[in-house]
């Protein structure tokens, strides 16, 4: 689960990073408002939205007067902020963060990341600030700075030192790059992040660390212990269908293509969303309505994937294990009668009881195509999405 | 004896008492020699209790001192479960099968770390087990899609893990163990790890390696493949058509900082000689084809 930015700082502060004074905004008068509280002579006005390479799309600018700030807000709030990770569509912009100025002397990146095939959560430092860190990493590799935090004995003073000074941060102003390293640590392993990055943490002209920035993501497996996270959940951010999905237990992910699928399992899902492509169509959707479907879920994923206008027709994939084949046949019967289903079906089944799933199937009336296997189901859901 | 376990197995279950560990409880002790081995349960203040004739123990330990069971299958609820793991590391049991999905990523960090140096093997979790076909199954695949066979199957997935079961045996090509490594980014067994024992194991002749995207696993698995491994392997890599910086439904199957693609994954696995196919309704004619050539 992602979070703001200005959400990000908070919990920053909480474990004691510094981070610049800012407010959070909804409309351009609190905005203005913001900055007369905060004072000073220079702010920042930056779009919040969950995706990165806000600045590059226009969504922060830099204002040196309340005017300045309003007609920054204006432009900002109500925008579709267009970034390389939002998508053709952008994200419309309806929270703003105003902050004060920062004179910058110096960017670095710091980041933290489950290493998978170390099994530590891995500390990454770079002088490269303000860069994307996957782009150092493919450019100048030699200017990552990695340590892998033992997690009982947790990041040790001495490595986080080391790794402030390798980065090139000022031997005065180490002991706040210590702290700040310290404090990160210790916020991602507490909430249970999966990733926390505040790129750019900057030096300033006066000498001080400061987080310019803060990006999380927690792991959605630990929710259950962390209620202050989920409150700061923001469904603006989120596909309205995938948002639905979760309150039926249905994992879905919207995709562009025009042919739904309804699979039992991750992995099956996945390769039904394969061989859609291989075969020269275009999945809608990865939907796993995982091992326990019954009536209601699979009418529930219909609903769904008939919400997408562009749908030309649904492939349901099935490999029973605990889940007897029978029982989703009469799943899938039920649902196809309750939504009116008007796109050609195709439903492959396999596995426990595949036999008496055919039959509800066969003797249900219902115009559904069945599909002797995976590829034979795929070839005939492609030429049914072209209408053929 | 294929890989892990056989019929001679002996098995606790952690988390019998719950309704998912006694449904498949019931399932595992009725697949071949099931009977045999699923000796024990542990449910804490529930010892002294049976369920299906299979007595109840309060500890790992305590199981294990009474039966002799060395293997435990975990359905313990997330919040609890890596405390579960933690529990048959400490007893020293040879193996344990975490099936439980959705453990927070922190806590198999912390228990995988308490996991060095011990004796204990970990399979999952977030996974559906592993069977050696008409010996014993440990887990919630379906057994009657199984023969007994040669080939060896390791995946990081559930119902693609029967779909290339039921292709291998519509094809009358059994199978000496199949294990289901898990979804998960932080797990036990590795795709490298269980190549290993099939290609010391006398009754595997060819392996199906199916993966996912996410991480850097099937990548090390193959270039390890490439100079080591002397039986051939058939590889899938589900994921092709999932969009960059999505979680595909398993907490490990996402492309994260330009890594995990299927792309990436597949290129290197041929480059190492894998016989790999891009269509994962031909896993187990491409195994064939290779087997006759």
């Amino acid at each position: 689960m992602k979070i703001h930015e200005y959400q990000g700082k908070e919990i920053l502060r909480q474990f004691g990073v510094p981070t610049p004074r800012g407010i959070a905004c909804f409309s351009v008068d609190e905005a203005v408002a913001a900055s007369q509280e905060l004072g000073g002579a220079k702010w920042v006005v930056k779009a919040q939205i969950h995706a990165g390479g806000r600045g590059k799309g226009g969504g922060v600018k830099v204002a040196q007067s309340p005017d300045e700030v309003r007609s920054a807000a204006q432009q900002i709030l109500g925008m579709h902020l267009i970034t390389h990770q939002t998508g053709k569509e952008g994200q419309i912009v309806h929270r703003l963060l105003i902050e004060e100025g920062a004179q910058i002397a110096k960017e670095f990146y710091l980041g933290m990341v489950i290493d998978r095939s170390q099994q530590r959560v891995a500390l990454l430092a770079s002088s490269e600030g303000g860069m994307e860190i996957e782009q150092v990493a493919a450019r100048r590799p030699e200017k990552i700075h990695t340590v892998r935090i033992d997690p009982v004995a947790g990041l040790s003073s001495s490595d986080a030192t080391r790794v402030s000074r390798d980065i090139g941060i000022p031997e005065a102003a180490i002991p706040e790059a210590v702290t700040a390293l310290h404090g990160l640590y210790r916020a991602f392993v507490e909430k249970d992040a999966m990733l926390a990055e505040i790129n750019p943490l900057v030096l300033t002209a006066d000498g001080r660390i400061l987080a310019l920035d803060a990006k999380f993501n927690f792991d959605s497996n630990a929710l259950y212990r962390h209620p202050e996270i989920i409150a700061l959940r923001d469904l603006d951010e989120e596909d309205p269908a995938e948002i639905e999905a979760s309150k039926f237990d249905l994992s879905y992910i919207s995709l562009d293509g025009d042919i739904g699928c309804l699979v039992n399992g991750a992995g099956l899902a996945m390769a039904t969303m394969d061989i859609i492509k291989l075969y020269g169509g275009n999945p809608a959707n990865f939907l796993d309505v995982g091992g326990g479907a019954d009536k209601e879920k699979v009418t529930e994923a219909f609903k769904l994937m008939l919400r997408n206008p562009n749908l030309k027709a649904i492939l349901v994939n099935i490999f029973g294990g605990i889940m007897k084949c029978d029982v989703i046949a009469e799943g899938v019967v039920a649902a196809a009668r309750e939504v009116h289903l008007s796109v050609p079906l195709i439903v492959r089944l396999e596995g426990t009881n595949v036999e008496l799933g055919k039959k509800i199937l066969a003797e249900s009336g219902l115009p559904i195509i069945s599909g002797n296997d995976m590829a034979d189901a795929a070839q005939k859901v492609v030429a049914a999405a072209r209408g053929k | 004896m294929a890989i892990l376990i056989d019929k001679n197995t002996r098995v606790m279950t952690q988390g019998m008492t719950g309704k998912v560990g006694q449904f498949h409880t019931i399932n595992c002790k009725a697949y071949a020699n099931g009977a045999n081995c699923f000796v024990a349960g542990v449910t804490p203040n529930k010892g002294g209790q049976r369920f299906e004739d299979i007595p109840i123990y309060n500890s790992v330990a305590e199981a294990k001192a009474q039966t002799g069971a060395t293997v435990s299958v975990i359905y313990v609820p997330p919040p609890y479960a890596a405390a579960a793991i933690d529990e048959a590391v400490a007893a020293d049991l040879d193996l344990v099968v975490c099936i439980t999905e959705g453990i927070p990523v922190h806590d198999m960090l912390r228990t995988r770390y308490k996991m060095q140096g011990r004796r204990t093997l970990l399979i999952g979790p977030n996974c559906p087990g592993l069977i050696t076909p008409d010996e014993i199954k440990i887990g919630i695949m379906p057994g009657h899609i199984h023969r007994k066979g040669r080939i060896g199957v390791v995946s990081r997935s559930g119902t693609l893990t029967y779909e290339a079961v039921g292709q291998l045996t519509a094809l009358g090509l059994g199978q000496s163990s199949c294990v289901g490594i898990g979804g998960d980014p932080i797990n036990g067994l590795k795709h490298l790890d269980v190549m290993k024992l099939f290609n010391d194991d006398p009754e595997t002749d060819a392996v199906i390696m199916v993966g996912e995207i996410g991480g850097t696993d099937e990548e090390e698995c193959s270039r390890w493949i490439k100079g080591n491994m002397n039986k051939p392997v058939v590889g899938f890599i589900a994921g092709v058509t999932a969009p960059p910086g999505k979680r595909m439904g398993h907490a490990g199957a996402i492309i994260s900082g330009g890594q995990g693609g299927a792309e990436d994954k597949l290129a290197v696995m041929e480059e190492c000689g894998i016989h790999i196919t891009r269509n994962p309704a031909e896993m187990g004619q491409v195994m064939q084809r290779v087997l006759k050539a």
